[in-house]
């Protein structure tokens, strides 16, 4: 008992050092989580994507469509239920930095998303309006789209502004739901390049496609690719979230990067931690010889030195973590939906608290070695 | 009188274990400052390398990147012909009608796929780009299935070594040569004729144009034409703007997260610094006091304590700098978020970064240190000297 009274006293003598410490301890561990989260959101995309769900690309690359024809003929391969078409609109909504996705899409589409939730009422008007198009949830509060409104959008691919209707709002189904895109008719798109583009009609960027047994996606994507074997537009089938990760992997180096550095931020934080300890154990040598020569053992000493770390480490790290889901949600805001999903893991939170401990007990081991060895004549000589 | 900076320097030394702590947190956080300035540096110079002045780009209006361009035969050989072009040693017009598309190939090491540019050429195109050297075997034939491949490509992608083949658009290429662009952004292509690559990928229209202007001075002259020519629905840049153009989202993404990571960092290390301070001045008391009493006023000891606190901050900028030079033999390859296509930089120490570097862990050193120095100068000489 009276460990745990002489630790709490020895945390508060050095009341400055102590709230010092502890300050420096909640912000590291906060920017650990927060990093956390900003690698956990760059996958986020690849998380929400199913793997009941293929993806049929042009082999060379995303640059190069399909043709149309494909459709039917996909269709017709074992195990499809449902085939989408979706293009890659790559529009810009009035300046360059208003990025979000824009796809045309065949009327099948939301069937195959069960995911994105939209009123019977709004896919109507949707399905009656060619130059509809629907928003998701996170965009329209993001630009305060609205059911009725217009939205004209500059061509980067297709070249022209062009103007869309907002006919409904896609809720997701629960919050790993990205909602930030736009979906239009994609005849809508492939009319109007008949009149301006004759060359880009019944293109198709993407096809989405259903399937009746998970456990055939592998053995489908084989199918489906054999199909279109030594054609001239050779395809790959792959689950969606393999497509997603797919994207993910192009900035991997980023990503490590991030992830290296959110640990540079507790090895700093480890230093700082070690140093205040360090200086604790060198200014009470003479207690440490006191207390052994009361006849407490080099165990004792060893807690005391350690319960302190894991006390202030505990304080600091507790306040990083409660600070953690608050500051993400400010984070969010402030990157103006650049990361549509953006959650606090419990994962994350464990590793704070990992981190935490191992700052703690990593600052302690030089100065409870220190004490635990002082000799008592010595000790009691030395001068603080 | 001052108070001597041997005397400053012996404090920290005799201390050297919370020290070399402390000065390790800064180090840290230098070394990340560091190597995201150098990031920077290096991205902007491969871009704006890429780009010569003289040159102009031409693509589709509308269009942000060459990959979503489009030209037709008849618009491209309108700009060619325009007067400000300039005439090569052959007499032709010194113009590259090029395609450019992206191919997935796989990354050496990791085995991953990332999108590789793949431009097609014509002959004009290694007069226009002065910084594009063959360095290994040969440069591709007209009118065959050959390729050459930058540097970067060469050392990051498997199957792009001299002699071996890359399959795409039904056909197997041949790599025959290596080249070097001087770290430009072109390491990180592959080029080939254009007729054969338009072909293989059944383009009908290239994606953009590289013409040569006789004179500088000519752009706004060449830009006003094609702006209002009604043939034409295309726009002329100049080849250095357009690179850094593409390299914007990427370059302020890598300086916003950069900076709010120092800053966050520099918290921690700065408390670090104020807790060694507040230290060094809590050990001291009566020395403090003996200096007061020697006459030192307040003012020398406050400095006393501000120099110590700069130097322990130096210490950490000059280690910390001194780890992110060592960068500079590292290369770092991401997707440009704007081409969509992979692209290999360096880190680049230059003189500014070094400066920058230094003041920021001097001024950490400083903001850590001002507290406990206040503390040291505000001490009675008399309570001072009558502590232990």
């Amino acid at each position: 008992m009276y460990l745990l009274k002489l630790i709490a006293r020895n945390a508060l003598r050095h009341k400055l050092r102590t709230i010092l410490t502890v300050i420096g301890l909640t912000v590291a561990v906060l920017a650990y989580g927060l990093l956390h989260t900003v690698v956990d959101a760059w996958y986020a995309g690849a998380a929400a994507a199913s793997n009941a769900r293929l993806v049929t690309r042009n082999a060379i690359s995303l640059v190069f469509p399909l043709p149309l024809s494909y459709e039917n003929r996909i269709r017709g391969v074992d195990g499809v239920t449902g085939v989408a078409r979706s293009n890659w609109f790559g529009g810009i909504y009035r300046e360059p930095k208003n990025f979000f996705a824009q796809f045309a899409v065949s009327n099948n589409y939301l069937d195959l998303y069960p995911e994105l939730v939209l009123p019977a009422q709004q896919r109507s008007d949707y399905l009656r309006d060619r130059k509809g198009c629907l928003v998701g949830r996170q965009l329209a509060s993001q630009f305060g789209f609205k059911v009725g409104d217009v939205i004209p959008i500059k061509g980067t691919i297709y070249p022209g502004t062009w103007e869309f209707v907002v006919r409904g709002i896609l809720d997701g189904r629960d919050e790993t739901t990205i909602t930030r895109q736009l979906l239009f008719h994609w005849e809508y798109l492939n009319e109007t390049l008949r009149k301006t583009m004759p060359r880009q009609v019944d293109q198709v960027g993407v096809y989405v496609l259903g399937i009746s047994n998970l456990d055939d996606a592998a053995a489908i994507s084989r199918s489906v690719d054999s199909v279109f074997k030594n054609s001239l537009a050779e395809t790959l089938t792959e689950t969606e979230q393999a497509f997603q990760l797919g994207f993910v992997a192009m900035s991997d180096q980023i990503i490590a990067a991030i992830g290296v550095v959110s640990y540079v931020v507790i090895v700093i934080i480890m230093a700082v931690m070690a140093n205040a300890m360090a200086m604790s154990a060198r200014e009470r040598t003479v207690e440490y010889a006191t207390l052994k020569a009361l006849g407490f053992g080099p165990t004792f000493l060893a807690l005391l030195v350690f319960g302190e770390s894991i006390a202030i480490c505990a304080i600091g790290g507790s306040l990083g973590m409660l600070a953690t889901p608050p500051a993400a949600n400010l984070f969010k805001q402030a990157t103006g939906g650049v990361f549509p999903v953006f959650n606090v893991s419990v994962e994350t939170i464990a590793l704070q608290a990992a981190c935490a401990f191992a700052v703690a007990v990593a600052a302690a081991i030089v100065p409870a070695l220190q004490a635990a060895r002082v000799r008592i004549v010595e000790g009691l000589r030395a001068i603080g | 009188m001052t108070i001597p900076l041997t005397y400053i320097a012996r404090n920290l030394w005799t201390r050297r274990l919370t020290t070399l702590l402390t000065a390790g947190g800064l180090a840290l956080v230098v070394f990340v400052f560091a190597t995201v300035l150098m990031l920077d540096a290096g991205l902007k110079k491969t871009l704006v390398s890429t780009g010569e002045h003289e040159n102009v780009v031409v693509i589709r209006k509308g269009a942000a990147t060459e990959v979503q361009s489009a030209i037709d035969h008849n618009q491209a050989s309108i700009m060619a012909m325009h007067p400000s072009v300039a005439i090569g040693a052959d007499g032709r017009q010194l113009a590259s009608k090029e395609t450019v598309v992206l191919i997935s190939l796989v990354k050496r090491g990791s085995n991953k796929p990332s999108n590789v540019v793949i431009r097609g050429v014509s002959p004009t195109a290694l007069g226009l780009r002065p910084q594009v050297k063959l360095v290994a075997g040969r440069m591709f034939k007209a009118g065959s299935a050959e390729i050459i491949v930058g540097s970067s490509v060469a050392k990051g992608f498997s199957g792009t070594q001299i002699g071996e083949h890359l399959r795409f658009a039904q056909r197997d290429w041949t790599v025959v040569g290596t080249f070097d662009a001087g770290g430009s952004g072109f390491d990180s292509e592959i080029w080939g004729d254009v007729d054969q690559l338009m072909q293989a990928f059944r383009r009908t229209s290239y994606s953009s144009m590289v013409l040569r202007l006789a004179q500088t001075k000519l752009f706004e002259r060449f830009k006003e034409d094609i702006d209002v020519d009604p043939r034409l629905a295309d726009e002329a840049k100049r080849e250095q703007a357009f690179y850094s153009d593409q390299s914007k989202a990427l370059s302020t993404f890598i300086n916003i997260l950069g900076f709010t990571l120092s800053m966050i960092f520099s918290i921690a290390a700065m408390i670090g610094a104020m807790i060694t301070m507040y230290a060094s001045v809590a050990n001291r008391v009566a020395e403090i006091g003996t200096l007061r009493a020697l006459g030192f006023k307040r003012v020398n000891v406050l400095a006393a304590f501000l120099v110590e606190a700069l130097l322990l901050g130096l210490v950490g900028g000059v280690a910390g700098l001194g780890c992110a030079a060592l960068m500079q033999f590292a290369t770092f390859s991401t997707t440009n978020f704007q081409t969509f296509a992979d692209l290999s930089f360096r880190f680049i120490l230059t003189p500014a970064i070094v400066v920058k570097t230094l003041a920021f862990s001097i001024a950490m050193g400083l903001i850590g240190g001002f507290l406990p120095a206040m503390r040291a100068a505000r001490m009675n000489i008399v309570d001072a000297l009558r502590a232990r």
